[in-house]
């Protein structure tokens, strides 16, 4: 199975009136078509960024997004739209992603209307077909936003998004909004519908054990940088980044007899706008060296698991 | 009751406690006949889901109910001896941080956007210590450095701050006069898990310096396995379980607590697929007359939708609301010792 995204040394910089905000700074990896990826990091670390500029909500300030073999870096307006039929986003609130005057059907034909490929018989097929799959009643398609409860309206989000058939959805927060019995079903819904119809996701959160039970790879950021990207159940495993341990170490557990030692960092963070070269991490790593000062290189330590840290190897025990 | 701990001494008790929304011509029954009590030093989680009521449980206890609508039906709350319900506000005023403080949830919109966050925690400190402004700022900034902020950003504005800094701010506020109760309404839902796992720390280092009880509300069962000895599982403003820690993640009786668990995603174990509970929960202008769970319930039966639920309880303080479970209780099949039988 080959590769539906590849992204290789993607920048996203924001000017702000203190200086250039690198946001998204020299990320690299690519997603297999009809995977999971799945992006973890604090807020801040460039994770949503990275994903909508993926699908073009926002422009890349440089780098490469090649998708289903394409070059779609830097694209004009009619592709743009191709693109969007092809690539759609899941936003992490239901309450403010859909326009509260719109109904539920109109919400999800308004992709269909805009592509001006359907009659109105086909229009009325295709909604019916697209709210069965989502699990929505059809005795929904008139209601408004404000009558639908949270995992409700995050259905009606994903029929908009699944409306157009595409091939690659960024899932943005999906479920961080919704309670944990609701969670369950969405997330099962989003794994079904992935099966169906061979998707490819990128599952962009901030919650360690949904990203573990979605996703086959995972992507650690830090500060707009990539820092470890390795098959999910290996990274749970094996943390090579001293980033990734700590972040690791502070989930709290269910598991009351055996809570994580956590590892406390201390220090501030650093700021991502005019960022030094080196390594972001450096002032809270507690393995700091002088060489973290150089720019830090993603590096394959073992078989798909790279990291972006110059003492890795050494700490991890591959090499003297 | 039988108390596990009869050495430690009570803090609160809250008996029956039942509230109401009145909104045009519905009745939103937010709380219905809550009971549980806490000692000093102790911290008891309550989890639950959106709208299962347990900020109105909070604000309850804190005084701070939006009346009207809310309107507290019935029940009392003893905060060492004095009940507080029908305290006049006067005197409420006196208790309320300092002797009992909340954490709020949203630290965006806790604070005071156009006051420096210094006189923010200085004010509690004027208003409740007796004490001139310079005092006050002076034991102000010592707070900030506790929490972990340093003294000279005494007088910058809440904008200045990032999330977890100013969940920090509304920390100092809440423990600036050593309050005996703390309750905290989600008080790392909005915080990424570094800095969450740091602000849960220093809460806890400062209850136990001081000895204060805790209510933790999250829906977080991590958290609540990180940070409580008691558990109080809410469900459509009841208390539907109510335990030990250990009672309540090793032996969980509530259909409802079990489907909780079963729907979080694990850490350790592999599952293809999540076990979802079903349905929605119930509306709350309009309960069941039986069981409030019985509709998502997979054991429920003709039984469970008759009447009330009461509250069953084993001889080592495991309180549960389940039919299912009081009468395995009453025959014994599955509790081992102690006095079985009904609460109340």
């Amino acid at each position: 199975m080959g590769n539906l995204i590849e992204v290789s040394h993607l920048k996203k910089y924001f000017s702000t009136p203190k200086g250039m905000n690198h946001a998204v700074d020299d990320v690299s990896f690519s997603i297999a078509e009809g995977k999971t990826m799945g992006v973890v990091g604090e807020s801040g670390c460039g994770k949503s960024t990275l994903g909508r500029t993926l699908i073009h909500l926002l422009e890349p300030t440089e780098g490469k997004i090649m998708m289903d073999g394409e070059d779609i870096t830097f694209v004009n307006r009619q592709k743009m739209h191709e693109i969007r039929r092809k690539a759609q986003i899941i936003f992490q609130d239901p309450y403010s992603s859909l326009n509260p005057r719109m109904t539920v059907e109109a919400t999800i034909q308004e992709p269909m209307r805009l592509s001006n490929q359907f009659n109105k018989q086909l229009l009325k097929e295709e909604t019916d077909n697209i709210m069965e799959i989502v699990g929505i009643d059809s005795r929904m398609r008139k209601a408004y936003p404000h009558e639908l409860d949270g995992g409700r309206r995050q259905r009606v989000g994903i029929a908009r998004a699944l409306a157009m058939h595409p091939k690659f959805i960024v899932c943005d927060e999906p479920v961080s909004a919704l309670d944990v019995s609701i969670q369950a079903q969405i997330l099962n819904l989003l794994q079904d519908l992935q099966k169906k119809q061979n998707l490819t996701y990128m599952f962009v959160t901030h919650d360690m054990s949904v990203v573990r039970h979605i996703s086959d790879d995972i992507c650690v950021m830090y500060l707009g940088q990539l820092v470890e990207s390795s098959p999910v159940k290996e990274l749970f495993q094996v943390q090579l980044h001293p980033y990734t341990k700590a972040l690791l170490s502070a989930i709290p557990s269910t598991d009351i007899d055996n809570q994580p030692q956590r590892i406390k960092l201390k220090g501030e963070l650093t700021s991502p706008i005019n960022p030094k070269p080196g390594c972001r991490f450096a002032s809270r790593c507690p393995y700091v060296c002088a060489r973290c000062e150089q720019p830090q290189v993603l590096e394959e330590v073992l078989p798909n698991h790279f990291v972006s840290c110059c003492r890795a190897k050494e700490l991890g025990g591959f090499e003297a | 009751m039988n108390e596990v701990n009869t050495e430690k001494k009570r803090i609160l008790s809250v008996e029956n406690l039942t509230v109401e929304y009145l909104s045009n011509k519905e009745v939103v029954r937010a709380v219905n006949d809550v009971s549980f009590s806490l000692n000093y030093g102790e911290t008891i989680g309550l989890v639950g889901e959106t709208g299962a009521g347990k900020t109105t449980i909070a604000r309850s206890i804190m005084g701070i109910l939006p009346v009207p609508p809310a309107r507290v039906k019935a029940g009392q709350i003893y905060l060492d001896g004095t009940e507080l319900l029908s305290l006049p506000e006067e005197e409420f005023q006196k208790i309320r941080g300092k002797r009992i403080s909340m954490i709020f949830q949203d630290p965006m919109t806790a604070l005071n956007p156009i006051m420096r966050v210094g006189k923010q925690i200085s004010e509690v400190i004027q208003t409740h210590e007796g004490v001139s402004v310079s005092d006050a700022d002076e034991r102000a900034k010592e707070v900030l450095k506790m929490v972990g902020i340093s003294s000279d950003r005494f007088r910058e504005y809440p904008h200045q701050f990032s999330g977890g800094m100013k969940q920090r701010v509304v920390i100092a506020i809440a423990l600036a006069c050593e309050p005996d109760l703390l309750i905290a309404d989600e008080p790392t839902t909005a915080l990424d898990v570094t800095i969450q796992a740091q602000v849960l720390d220093m809460i806890s280092e400062l209850q136990h310096k001081r000895n204060s009880a805790m209510i933790l509300i999250t829906h977080d069962f991590g958290v609540v396995a990180k940070s409580c000895d008691k558990v109080g599982v809410v469900y459509g403003g009841q208390i539907v379980e109510f335990g030990t820690k250990a009672q309540i993640f090793k032996n969980p009786l509530h259909p409802y607590t079990q489907g909780l668990f079963d729907a979080i995603p694990q850490l350790t174990t592999d599952l293809d697929r999540l076990k979802p509970i079903f349905g929605a929960p119930p509306d709350p202008t309009n309960m069941p007359s039986g069981c409030f769970f019985a509709a998502r319930c997979p054991y429920a039966e003709q039984a469970c939708r008759a009447n009330q639920i009461p509250a069953y309880q084993d001889g080592e303080g495991h309180i549960c609301r389940c039919l299912k479970y009081g009468s395995m209780n009453q025959t014994g099949e599955q509790m081992s010792g102690g006095n079985h039988g009904k609460l109340d």
